[in-house]
């Protein structure tokens, strides 16, 4: 986190790294998040 | 007759006729003083803090919270959600009140109230985000005037104009979307001329877009709220439709309101790692930031989600009211507490006791002349008079209450 950047080449791979990997994170997790809350909906779809 | 007599006298002195009264006598002084001695009277603006809580409450949260009224005609016109119909009225009434009372309150803001016409009438500075977010203001409250008038029509028995604006709908609805999106975000992007002045965890290139993101929560946070309070105080006036279509409303509106919500948190890490602003979080900025993003974004998203699966309105009442409380704190961190950070704590703005009366003075009218349209107008009712000339063929196919709300 305390990376010593030299270049605006080294600071944008090290931060779009990070973002990349966190909306993978985000993809995966806001799935999870709508499986929740539509959980409780398909049950009373398969009654 | 006499019993009639003292019943009435005791129904004037309610805590809540008192309470009215004290706010409106105190502004009406704050009024006096503002417009005889000036800016310099009544607030503790300065060169250093030429915003402050008139712009942050009145304006930012007002524009922010009136939202509900562009993403409920959307959700109802535009992508057909018709079970959402009877939420539409009040909404629209809501952000028409709430965009008139931030006109209002710039009058009192800016040095030369009358000269409030000239960015858009005499002198555009088209280049300039302020002019955009001036017209887009402008813009917008006439077309809720518009969206809102049909009720006034229908409350005067007037039928021909009142027809003709119904059949206007739909592209009413299209260019108030086009309008509060522009809007919503350039009130974000005035912020981005101030980057050395702004702390870097509130700075960000994305600030149009977390401000319009969040609009949308707020927007649907507000119509639930909103809808809670008026069925508690205003449940007489609710026909059959509305409160039938209640439910479906606060479910469906509460579900939208959890997506957005950890969308929003998502977008807002994302920024943080776009900006390598890590660091900020260990230091006292990043505490109050922490409780801004965990304690106002994520827990009412949780809460809604937990609510919306479990049905519980009462949890569902609780997240729209963090939620709403979490945008005025955002408005609140960007403007002003977040906002010349740097300064010694001397030259800090801090707002006098007369800006805070007069932003409650303001809220207050708010809220009064919400009572008295709808307690007049038919905005919780349908009017039996012209229910046949209703939009999208409600009356004809009616649409029972969902369950499910959004995503079904």
């Amino acid at each position: 986190m305390d990376n010593v950047f030299y270049t605006l080449q080294d600071f944008l791979l090290f931060t779009k790294g990070a973002a990349y990997y966190l909306m993978g994170a985000a993809l995966l997790g806001i799935l999870g998040f709508w499986l929740f809350i539509t959980g409780r909906d398909e049950e009373t779809f398969i009654k | 007759m006499s019993m009639d007599v003292s019943t009435d006298k005791k129904t004037l002195l309610t805590p809540f006729n008192v309470v009215v009264g004290v706010i409106l006598f105190l502004g009406l002084i704050v009024t006096f003083l503002r417009f005889t001695k000036g800016l310099a009277g009544v607030t503790n603006l300065s060169d250093n803090n030429p915003w402050g809580i008139w712009i942050s409450f009145d304006l930012l949260c007002g524009v922010a919270l009136a939202a509900g009224g562009y993403t409920t005609s959307a959700a109802c016109y535009v992508f057909g959600l018709k079970r959402y119909h009877s939420a539409v009225r009040p909404a629209i009434l809501t952000a028409f009140l709430g965009y008139a009372l931030v006109v209002l309150a710039l009058h009192y803001d800016v040095g030369r109230p009358w000269r409030l016409p000239y960015p858009i009438f005499v002198q555009s500075g088209t280049t300039s985000v302020l002019f955009e977010v001036g017209l887009c203001v402008f813009l917008y409250l006439v077309t809720l005037f518009i969206e809102w008038v049909p009720a006034a029509f229908e409350w005067l028995g007037v039928r021909k104009p009142r027809d003709v604006i119904v059949r206007m709908t739909l592209a009413l609805t299209i260019f108030g979307v086009v309008l509060s999106t522009m809007h919503q975000s350039s009130l974000g992007a005035l912020y981005l001329i101030a980057p050395s002045k702004l702390h870097p965890l509130w700075y960000s290139a994305y600030l149009p877009v977390f401000f319009f993101v969040s609009s949308i929560a707020a927007g649907l946070s507000m119509v639930i709220f909103e809808g809670t309070l008026s069925h508690r105080y205003l449940h007489h006036k609710m026909d059959a439709t509305y409160q039938g279509e209640h439910d479906g409303v606060v479910l469906g509106f509460a579900k939208g309101a959890a997506v957005v919500l950890v969308g929003y948190f998502a977008i807002k890490v994302v920024g943080l790692a776009l900006d390598n602003n890590w660091k900020y979080l260990f230091t006292g900025y990043g505490a109050w930031y922490l409780v801004e993003l965990l304690g106002f974004v994520l827990l009412p998203a949780i809460l809604y989600a937990v609510a919306v699966r479990e049905e519980n309105r009462c949890l569902i009442k609780w997240a729209a009211i963090l939620t709403v409380l979490g945008i005025v704190l955002n408005r609140f961190n960007v403007s002003l507490v977040a906002f010349n950070w740097q300064l010694p704590a001397a030259d800090r703005y801090f707002p006098s006791w007369m800006e805070i009366a007069l932003s409650l003075f303001i809220v207050t009218v708010g809220i009064l002349i919400f009572r008295f349209v709808s307690t007049y107008m038919p905005i919780f009712y349908e009017d039996e008079r012209f229910k046949e000339h209703a939009p999208l063929d409600l009356h004809e196919h009616p649409v029972k209450p969902h369950p499910q709300g959004f995503g079904h």
